[in-house]
């Protein structure tokens, strides 16, 4: 135990002599904990894989900033708020983390963010869909920077309104998540001259579509939106096929992840109208980076996984301006320093926690376009990061 | 009243244990231990199997969520009006319920628990599927700072001894023994006289209050109540303590209720952090197919068998 003791001192001596910058790094250590969801309905769009993307980016600085050592750890939320509240409690108060990544599922990440801007730890959001963070929930703390569902909203629903689709249909996920979606689309549409013709809200998990599907054909609607997301997308969808509904009308998808796009079938998805923060195959720069991912994690990069990834770049960089890991300091930095790589374009930090950047409307490719399975969207067009996020609430300014 | 040496030991043990181990998830552990306890009552005392008993715990948390951030009461007050809300959800429920028996009992309380669950589901105060999140934990009697992880454990504590307390008296009094009359033979206990359902029906209301009494504290502990405490799978997850703990003893629900929730923690942070329900199932099923007394109940036979 004695012999033991030595060295550790020892070894914390010569690490103290050999790197004076250390002394501004709490623990002389930067500890980033990723909680996700490792195994249940989300874990294709940032679970293992965002530990990969944190993983990547540590390397990319060399493992080392301010010479201080990154340590990633990672833990299962299960989806469930208070395993995640949990885990992030635990890290916070006894684990020296400096900074939460993944954060997928809103409710989970609604219980930790709180338990980290109690702490003043930083919150690297990649994945969640609700605009809480930055708005009734904002926290100094809160950085937001894939997606959120005003993105997805905008996106999608302005340029339809804009070519005459004046008529919409929602077939909603009867939960929060899907409330929310349908009402900030709602105003999109109205605000943007279009009207809803009605709206049916289908318990989460429906198998059984075809009776939204009809009511959805009756209602005289241009478009039909899709509320909801991952299987209920895929379902839906079906049932629209099956019901001729897409030959009638165009149907657009309000939060849709490359991995659930993958997953259709071409012939019925083909065509589909959605929004989405990335794309691996939109430019030479995206390319690069998916084929690394895609090399060690066998599946293509969700938007989630970029986003996790160049948030990090971004929090050491952050780190190394500043000189230290405090979060106050790192926080401003982050503000102040463009995010600028293959994923962040046009991209800003803005004072309430949600990073800006452009945006993409997206189609999905019929069968007859592909040239393999990983050739899933058409980029239609690039939405300017200002048109696609909300503008900021005074309250969430903290600058 | 005579305490046992197993007892004080383990007495002391819960009053050292905050300096060893990380005091909120020994404040979690003790909450689900009072939650399983409140079912064991239940399953092991009255052989009633409920499938809905998540209802209660949900309830309990909701409601003391909700006061502690509109009402400004005090936490203890919170937690008492949180009990007496789920205690007269089981009254209703518990009335309903006991007019049936065996599968039908656990599908009754199933579908009334899914009744209540929808209702918070939609609710607007519950906030949904995001859950009803920054509870504040308040100062109990007005002066004790809560949010301090030790004071907090230790008030889970004082409330997890009064409601083992209270469940070892019900067990031990007369009321408890026609219950346990019930359950060996239910035709006997009425031919004797007894009213059985109205014996059940209060034992279902103890057991839904102290339910909600763990899950009112709960929701201090993590400032948080959502959905999965009113989830069906929550109601699962308290038999699987039950049986791994070992139903229809004293102990049982708190070893089982330690076993669960520290594999929980401890698999969702390593290697295995995929395969945590895997692994939960596979030792379910272990569990039912070899040791059907649970851990506690195998060691009280080796215990005996060594007397012997």
């Amino acid at each position: 135990m004695k012999a033991l003791t030595n060295t550790v001192a020892a070894v914390a001596l010569a690490a103290t002599a050999a790197s004076p910058a250390l002394a501004n790094i709490s623990d002389d250590k930067i500890k980033i904990g990723v909680l996700a969801d490792m195994g249940g309905v989300y874990s294709d769009l940032c679970g293992p894989g965002c530990v990969t993307a944190l993983e990547m980016a540590a390397e990319d600085v060399g493992g080392k900033v301010l010479g201080a050592p990154i340590e990633i750890i990672s833990a299962d939320d299960q989806l469930k708020a208070d395993v995640g509240s949990a885990i992030v409690r635990k890290w916070v108060e006894n684990e020296q983390v400096d900074a939460v990544g993944g954060l997928v599922s809103s409710a989970v990440v609604g219980a930790a963010t709180k338990v980290l801007t109690d702490a003043k730890k930083i919150a690297m959001i990649s994945t969640a869909a609700s605009n809480a963070f930055t708005t009734s929930a904002c926290s100094p703390y809160n950085v937001h920077w894939t997606y959120n569902v005003t993105a997805m909203a905008n996106g999608t629903v302005k340029p339809m309104v804009a070519a005459g689709k004046k008529k919409w249909f929602f077939i909603t996920a009867d939960y929060a998540f899907g409330h929310a979606l349908e009402s900030v689309a709602t105003e999109v549409i109205e605000a943007n001259g279009g009207e809803v013709v009605g709206v049916v809200r289908a318990p989460l998990a429906t198998t059984d579509f075809s009776s939204y599907v009809l009511q959805a054909q009756a209602s005289g609607a241009d478009v039909v939106a899709l509320a909801n997301a991952g299987a209920d997308t895929v379902n839906s969808l079906k049932a629209a096929t099956e019901f001729g509904l897409t030959e009638m009308v165009d149907v657009a998808g309000l939060l849709v992840f490359t991995p659930a796009a993958q997953a259709m079938d071409p012939d019925t998805a083909g065509g589909m109208r959605l929004t989405t923060g990335f794309y691996w195959d939109y430019d030479d720069q995206t390319r690069q980076w998916s084929e690394r991912f895609l090399e060690r994690t066998g599946t293509l990069p969700a938007m989630g996984h970029a986003g996790a990834y160049s948030m990090a770049m971004h929090y050491f960089r952050a780190i190394e301006a500043a000189g230290t890991d405090d979060s106050d300091a790192v926080m401003a930095k982050m503000r102040e320093l463009k995010p600028e790589d293959f994923f962040a374009r046009n991209a800003y930090l803005r004072a309430d926690g949600r990073m800006v950047h452009d945006m993409y409307y997206a189609e999905i490719k019929p069968a007859a376009e592909r040239s393999g399975d990983n050739d899933i969207f058409r980029i239609l067009s690039v939405i300017p990061g200002d048109e696609a996020f909300a503008p900021m609430l005074p309250e969430c300014n903290f600058n | 009243m005579k305490v046992s040496k197993l007892t004080l030991i383990l007495l002391v043990a819960a009053l050292v244990a905050p300096f060893v181990v990380y005091p909120v998830l020994l404040a979690k552990i003790l909450c689900f231990a009072l939650f399983a306890a409140a079912f064991n009552l239940l399953l092991g005392y009255v052989g009633l199997l409920s499938f809905g008993h998540a209802a209660f715990l949900g309830t309990g948390g909701y409601i003391t969520g909700w006061l502690m951030m509109n009402a400004g009461i005090t936490p203890e007050l919170a937690i008492l009006l949180g009990t007496g809300a789920a205690g007269l959800l089981g009254a209703v429920y518990g009335k309903l319920a006991v007019k049936r028996e065996g599968i039908y009992f656990a599908m009754v309380t199933l579908a009334l628990a899914q009744l209540i669950f929808f209702v918070y589901l939609q609710a607007p105060f519950t906030g949904g599927e995001d859950g009803m999140q920054g509870i504040p934990r308040g100062e109990l009697f007005g002066f004790i700072d809560l949010s301090d992880n030790l004071n907090m454990y230790y008030f889970v504590l004082a409330i997890f001894l009064f409601g083992y307390w209270l469940i070892h008296r019900t067990i031990h009094s007369p009321f408890g023994q026609v219950l346990k009359a019930i359950r060996e033979n239910e035709p006997r206990a009425v031919s004797l006289g007894y009213n059985v359902s109205d014996y059940k029906w209060v034992a279902f209301m103890i057991s839904a209050a102290l339910a909600g009494l763990a899950g009112s504290t709960k929701s201090l502990v993590f400032q948080l109540t959502s959905l999965t405490d009113a989830h069906w799978h929550m109601s699962g997850e308290v038999v699987l303590m039950t049986l791994v703990g070992g139903v229809g003893t004293v102990f049982g629900p708190l070893v089982g209720a330690g076993t669960i929730v520290t594999m929980q923690n401890y698999l969702s942070g390593g290697e295995l952090g995929n395969y945590v329900h895997i692994i939960m199932g596979a030792i379910f099923v272990i569990c039912v197919l070899a040791f059907r007394g649970g851990l506690v109940g195998e060691f009280q036979k080796l215990l005996k068998r060594n007397a012997g």
